[in-house]
């Protein structure tokens, strides 16, 4: 296995009036080829800002951290003509709303062309005549007449699959989806983690997914990765957090997910609200909702420490972790 | 004797269109959200509504509430057809049908304070009631959702989007209504916070024995709760039974379809189910597809599918269905129930 990106000690700080909040700390994390991380986590988690500031998109007031070594070249505070050539070609990220994301007053060829035209240095029609095939292999019928079509007349999950075309026409090593299929519609998502899979598989893409829904990562991803209050509380196979959760926040999340082959009387959710990154508790800051908390978590905040082989957690509870326990 | 459960609320025949226009010089057309609905709701009952974007499952939640008039058919409140009641009459009524919203902080004026939102409903629907009545009902109604009294005067930008919900649901739950349309009312919310709005709803509907129309797109979340469950097409009823037996035993193509796609959290079950994904999305409603509205994306069509709109049909166990080859499909391709 290659490492495609290697993360080290990342760090998000936005600068408010008259104070900072860190939405990412000491972040670290690696990709092979053609793997498949989740990266999990509820709002105000951080894991949509630490793949943004890896790609050099923060709003004006966030400030990174740290490196994220995409071969050996170090992302992170590199300047914005330089990694232009590098965003787009090597690394692409789609987001949740294709509509923000494309423009609405061209056409989608005229927006795939130039991909390829800034990228490869392709002329026009070669530019869209591979545009063209795109569109076809990420399953847009009639794609001739869809690539002259405006985003607008196009349905949700069409323009989803136009932004798959987009960030794949220059094979990126490794393409970000940030809740990628939220907005869609079930039988739409099933066919979007569809060609998910079939693109990693037939591309070698590394893929990174954000979602907060643990359905669609045990259908796609290899690896996770759980993130709270700004960082990582547990990494793993995908196997091992869904079968043998070790951090309490994992435990809480998967008993907060309905399953549809279930019908239990009541879920067994977190108490609680997810903490406000401005006002993190002290010690861990899953402590105020956690149901394993002691003594030494509300003064000392756990590291990420590795437990076995490819496993790491954040938490300073070593006994089983069951829900009877506690109710 | 047998004590026959009463049906609370019953749809007959009913049907919405909406006309559009196709622009500055285009003629107008006509949408048809809603048809050939058919369907009651058992007093202390949980009816799921489940359906793709634009399949009309918000626009029925309106039409039994009345927040829109059907085009045709009636809505039979206990008896009684509240398409067909002055407008008087129906304010009167509405202490009893309520409904939550999706947006918890758009549907919350920014303007009042969370005890003047809640208090609201009570002015119009309970003019019976003084002042100090009301508020005493605002903080027991807060206390029953699990929002702390002293945040009586408080304004909504203050709360998260779970204690925004909770803030809309006491408002519904104030007048002591019987029947609660819930339109996806936690597709916005955290996961952790979704299961929490999840039980306090159950909670709930125990405590004041509520009966729950449940409006989703997440078939997960819409199982979890219902006793029965809906699936709309295309503005049809395509398929109404339990939950066990839509799970269990599906018998429409669309809920089979709609089944494989759930994701289901669970990563070896999830790798060894064969997704049946569906073909292309939904069509247009404007120019909906003939015979059967599904037969374009529907694995199991045959050319007669396209000839005549499949009637609802009752079968064992006062199930709905409406596809003329059910039966046939049965036999052709068993249902497989992942483990």
């Amino acid at each position: 296995m290659t490492k495609v990106l290697s993360v080290e000690d990342l760090g998000v700080t936005f600068a408010l009036h008259e104070s900072e909040v860190r939405a990412v700390n000491d972040l670290n994390f690696s990709l092979e080829a053609g793997e498949t991380l989740a990266v999990v986590g509820e709002s105000g988690s951080g894991k949509s800002q630490a793949f943004l500031s890896i790609m050099g998109l923060l709003a004006k007031n966030g400030r990174t951290s740290g490196r994220a070594m995409l071969g050996d070249v170090n992302l992170v505070g590199m300047e914005k003509s330089r990694l232009d050539r590098i965003r787009g070609k090597d690394i692409a990220m789609i987001f949740q709303d294709p509509m923000t994301s494309l423009n609405p007053s061209l056409r989608v060829k005229t927006q795939l062309a130039e991909v390829l035209v800034k990228h490869r240095g392709f002329d026009k029609g070669k530019a869209e005549k591979a545009a063209i095939e795109m569109l076809e292999r990420v399953g847009i019928p009639e794609p001739v007449k869809r690539a002259n079509a405006y985003p607008h007349e196009m349905s949700g999950g069409m323009r989803q699959r136009v932004m798959i075309a987009m960030a794949l026409l220059c094979q990126p090593k490794i393409l970000i989806a940030d809740e990628p299929t939220t907005a869609l519609d079930v039988t739409v998502q099933a066919q979007m983690l569809d060609l998910f899979k079939s693109l990693t598989e037939d591309f070698g893409t590394s893929l990174v997914i954000i979602t907060h829904d643990l359905g669609v990562v045990a259908g796609v991803a290899d690896r996770m990765m759980v993130m709270y209050g700004g960082r990582a509380v547990e990494k793993g196979t995908v196997d091992d957090l869904f079968y043998d959760p070790r951090h309490p926040y994992t435990l809480g999340l998967l008993h907060s997910t309905p399953h549809i082959a279930q019908r239990a009387a009541r879920l067994d959710p977190i108490q609680g609200l997810p903490p406000s990154l401005e006002h993190l508790p002290k010690g861990c800051s899953f402590n105020p909702r956690c149901a394993f908390c002691f003594d030494r978590c509300l003064e000392e905040r756990p590291p990420l420490m590795p437990t076995e082989s490819g496993r790491e957690k954040a938490c300073f509870y070593e006994g089983p972790l069951k829900y009877g326990k506690v109710a | 004797m047998i004590e026959t459960p009463t049906n609370l609320i019953e749809i007959r025949d009913l049907k919405k269109t909406f006309s559009i226009s196709t622009g500055l010089f285009g003629r107008a057309l006509s949408l048809t959200a809603l048809e050939n609905i058919n369907f009651s709701v058992k007093k202390g009952e949980t009816l799921g509504i489940v359906g793709e974007s634009g399949c009309g499952k918000s626009t029925l939640g309106r039409c039994i509430l009345q927040l829109l008039s059907p085009d045709e058919g009636q809505v039979l409140w206990l008896g009684q057809d509240l398409t067909k009641l002055p407008a008087e009459e129906m304010r009167k009524r509405r202490a009893d049908l309520q409904i939550i919203f999706q947006d918890p902080l758009a549907s919350l004026n920014p303007r009042m304070t969370v005890g003047d939102i809640i208090e609201d409903p009570l002015k119009t629907l309970r003019p019976e009631m003084n002042k100090t009545d009301r508020r005493a009902k605002v903080v027991k109604t807060m206390e029953a959702v699990g929002l702390l009294p002293e945040m009586i005067n408080r304004y909504p930008h203050e709360f998260s989007g779970g204690q925004a919900q909770r803030i809309g649901i006491a408002r519904a739950l104030i007048t002591d209504p019987k029947l609660i349309v819930c339109d996806e009312p936690v597709s916005a919310l955290d996961v952790s916070i979704q299961a929490q709005i999840l039980n306090l709803l159950a909670e709930l509907k125990d405590e004041f024995g509520l009966t729950l129309i449940f409006i989703s797109h997440n078939l997960s979340v819409v199982r979890h709760v219902s006793d029965r469950i809906l699936v709309l097409y295309l503005g049809r009823i395509v398929e109404l039974a339990t939950g066990d037996e839509i799970y269990e035993d599906p018998k429409h193509p669309y809920t089979r379809a709609l089944l494989t796609a759930v994701p289901i959290p669970d990563p070896k079950l999830a790798r060894q189910r064969n997704i049946d994904a569906l073909k292309g999305e939904i069509p247009s409603p404007i120019n909906p597809p003939s015979g059967c509205t599904f037969r374009t994306r529907c694995r199991f069509a045959k050319p007669q599918c396209a000839e005549t709109r499949p009637p609802l049909e009752s079968i064992e166990g006062g199930r709905l269905v409406a596809c003329i080859r059910w039966r046939e499909i049965e036999v052709e391709a068993p249902v497989v129930v992942p483990a």
